[in-house]
């Protein structure tokens, strides 16, 4: 009986890799351990063993070819006695495209956004040549960027260094700049965070890479007791200039523990200053400003977002400003405000609520700290309604804040209650489709746009 | 005090040993102000005295060379006097005062001075330790040949956060200095109650790390230690520890009755083992100094004090505009 091997998910969030490479062909024998593939993920090269025995009967994606979706039929494998006839004569799907049962692996990665929608104020000059790259990309050479530029900033973290980043982000890095500037730490957030803001009292602008920012609340007490709050004890004497990065939020069946959105603990805290990009372009020109910025500032990446690509502008020196929000899409009947991962749902509902011709505007806060609500409350002005959007706990929220704004500045332009879109007040779940559900949704998105517009 | 006796004791010159004696006078009679001016409503909050110990600080900058850097706790007016920060300015932070060196704005337990390389000033038990490694994480990067004092007490020695430190300190061979400065009680809780095994220096041993014991109320015999192990840091060895045994007289903070030891131990370790009468013992029985000699330095001190004290009271409050200045650096 001919076995299909499939295209394995090798990470959370993995919907596609790469065939890189067979290390056997049509006819070898194979026992289960035995590696027979290198497939290429987002993130890293793993090598990929076989399962079941058998002979290798025919091959059907070869060694090369990218974009392979999870769970596509890679190969064959047929038993003794079986012939190759037999195997070609097994349902093998040629073409990539045929086959994505992605979702199965990754069931809570919403789909990519169409970032078709018309960004109604970018941040470079029209003109300029632009190129596509990941969030990850961006985030690499905005570190790279600086680094070159400033002999006092280094990275340190978990796996940054001879691993190339747990997540990739730091890929190269130690190449570059060497073992002195990017720095493998022991497993101790703790402990590395605040020798992390020791070395920016001492002068250095250290970037401190947290595996993700649930390790962080292990550190968070040098975070915001030591980093934020000593600027102001010392009457302005000595701060730390530094950022802490990362991501933050739900990756992907990672359950409780790993999956929770820090945006509005950092956000609460008066010294900090704390960003949370969406697009690769934001992510290089936020994180090169907070670099170079003389406080500390809290990056908060996702990891879903990582493997997006997105528009980069070609420019030598590309940074993106504190403090100013990002309108995707003009509107004139709804203000969406989300930020992060939050903008993937917003940018959707867009999409679906045009089709019922509700014209939505979608604003991308892009910081969190301090926080553009003038452009907000300008959009509110126009539209009369707002909505916002974001994976955290309902409670305290963003969202929450941005609705108390809008209140005190903006009321009398409301034509209905402000409505907070969150992740729901529960732990993480694990089960496929309870995470789903206990992340924010498109359609609850949807469905409030449609409510405050009274349809 | 089992760790009485220390042999090494250094050459130092009369006038050196003059200078120990004011600069722990100084302490000394500046922290007894502090608690009058506690007591009379001037300053609020958590004050922790350092009352006793005195020699530590002064043994240890005694060692220090410029530019070296130094970071402790909250019991920090004793360390800030030590390395030549001005006693009106800590003072005036005491009171909250607009001439204080936070101009007001962080109190006695966060105070800092860039000038004299004083990173504070921490109010969270063993923060400071991290702090420590990572100023000389900086100085190392840097390759500048400075090494930091970082103080902890023997309370904080039972933080996680000292050993992830001590476990990175010696893995990157930080320039830098743990002094445990060991008054016996972790606020209230006496050393025997708290800490499973009693020698602080030892918990270096896992990670490699030399340390030493040290008689804190001897000020020559800290001094010794201390250039030991700054010599040891400066070459590139790495991170040392000093335990230094001491005691404060005082209570934890102002607010503490001191109902967990006796009045017996205090005064038995006033009146046997104070490090300022050491040190007065020494000028005079050698004749390095005469009694009018110490009056002289002991009317200069007096001075000093009530010229912070008066300085204290008199240095306005902040102006209110203060409570929106410094949360962020300008970008």
């Amino acid at each position: 009986m001919a076995t299909e091997i499939l295209m394995p998910a090798l990470s959370p969030t993995m919907e596609e890799g790469t065939l890189a490479k067979w290390l056997v062909k049509e006819g070898d024998t194979v026992s289960s351990g035995d590696v027979i593939a290198e497939i290429e993920t987002d993130k890293a090269t793993m090598e990929f063993e076989a399962v079941d025995e058998g002979i290798m009967g025919k091959i059907l994606i070869p060694e090369g070819s990218a974009d392979v979706k999870v769970n596509t039929p890679i190969a064959v494998l047929i038993e003794e006695g079986e012939s190759l006839a037999d195997a070609s004569a097994a349902p093998a799907p040629s073409a990539v495209e045929e086959t994505a049962p992605a979702a199965a692996a990754a069931p809570s990665a919403p789909a990519t956004p169409a970032p078709a929608a018309v960004v109604a104020e970018p941040d470079w000059p029209e003109g300029t040549k632009v190129k596509q790259q990941t969030v990850r990309e961006a985030l690499r050479d905005a570190m790279a960027e600086e680094m070159r530029a400033n002999d006092d900033v280094f990275l340190m973290g978990e796996e940054v260094g001879e691993y190339q980043g747990a997540y990739k982000i730091s890929q190269g890095l130690l190449d570059e700049f060497g073992a002195k500037r990017v720095i493998d730490t022991p497993i101790t957030e703790h402990g590395f965070a605040g020798i992390g803001v020791g070395a920016a009292f001492g002068g250095l602008k250290p970037i401190v890479e947290f595996m993700t920012f649930n390790f962080a609340m292990q550190a968070i007490d040098q975070i915001i007791n030591s980093a934020a709050k000593t600027l102001y004890m010392s009457g302005g004497q000595m701060g730390a200039p530094m950022v802490f990065r990362g991501p933050n939020g739900a990756a992907a069946r990672v359950g409780a523990q790993h999956s929770q959105d820090y945006a509005a603990w950092y956000a609460h805290i008066p010294g900090l200053k704390v960003a949370m990009p969406y697009s690769a372009s934001d992510a290089k020109g936020l994180l090169k400003s907070a670099i170079r910025d003389p406080n500390p500032v809290i990056f908060l990446e996702n990891e879903i977002l990582y493997g997006r690509s997105f528009d980069v502008p070609e420019l030598e020196d590309f940074t993106v400003p504190f403090g100013k929000a990002r309108i995707w899409r003009e509107g004139t009947d709804v203000t969406l405000v989300s930020f992060g991962i939050g903008m993937t749902y917003a940018l959707e509902a867009a999409d679906k609520l045009a089709e019922d011709g509700i014209s939505a505007e979608v604003i991308d806060l892009r910081t969190l700290r301090p926080m553009d609500t003038a452009t907000v409350i300008a959009s509110v002005q126009k539209t009369n309604r707002c909505v916002t959007i974001e994976e955290g706990f309902p409670v305290g929220a963003i969202g929450n804040h941005i609705s108390a704004v809008l209140m005190e500045q903006a009321f009398d332009y409301l034509d209905a209650p402000v409505i907070n879109c969150t992740g729901k007040d529960v732990p993480m779940p694990y089960a496929a489709n309870l995470e789903k559900h206990a992340l924010v949704t498109t359609a609850e998105v949807v469905e409030a746009a449609k409510s405050v517009c009274y349809r | 005090m089992a760790a009485r006796k220390t042999t090494a004791k250094p050459n130092v010159s009369a006038d050196e040993l003059k200078a120990y004696y004011r600069d722990m006078l100084l302490i000394r009679r500046f922290e007894e102000k502090a608690g009058q001016l506690y007591g009379m409503g001037l300053i609020g909050g958590f004050c922790h005295l350092y009352i006793g110990q005195e020699a530590v600080v002064v043994g240890l900058e005694a060692a220090a060379e410029e530019g070296d850097k130094r970071i402790t706790s909250y019991r920090d007016h004793g360390h800030m006097l030590a390395c030549g920060m001005d006693p009106d300015g800590v003072m005036a932070e005491l009171t909250g005062r607009e001439g204080g060196y936070s101009k007001g704005k962080g109190g006695s337990m966060h105070m800092f001075s860039k000038e004299k390389h004083f990173y504070g000033g921490h109010g969270i038990v063993a923060a400071q330790v991290p702090l420590g490694a990572g100023l000389a994480f900086a100085d190392k990067y840097k390759g500048n040949g400075r090494v930091t004092f970082t103080y902890f007490g023997d309370g904080a020695a039972n933080q996680g956060q000292v050993y992830e430190t001590f476990n990175m300190a010696a893995l990157w061979d930080l320039p830098v200095i743990f002094v445990i400065e060991n008054n016996q009680y972790a606020m209230g809780t006496a050393q025997k109650r708290s800490t499973s095994t009693p020698d602080l220096y030892t918990r270096g041993e896992a990670f490699g790390i030399k340390g030493e014991v040290v008689d804190g109320m001897d000020v020559l015999a800290v001094k010794a230690a201390g250039e030991k192990a700054v010599a040891h840091c400066r070459s590139g060895k790495g991170p040392y520890i000093l335990e230094i045994k001491t005691y404060r007289y005082r209570g934890h903070s102002m607010s503490d009755p001191a109902k967990y030891r006796t009045r017996e131990e205090v005064q038995k370790m006033r009146s046997e083992r104070d490090p300022i009468d050491h040190v007065r013992d020494l000028l005079l029985q050698g004749k390095h100094a005469t009694e009018d000699d110490l009056k002289a330095i002991d009317k200069e001190i007096k001075k000093i004090v009530s010229d912070s004290a008066e300085f204290a009271r008199t240095s306005p409050e902040p102006a209110l505009n203060e409570l929106w200045t410094d949360i962020y650096a300008d970008a």
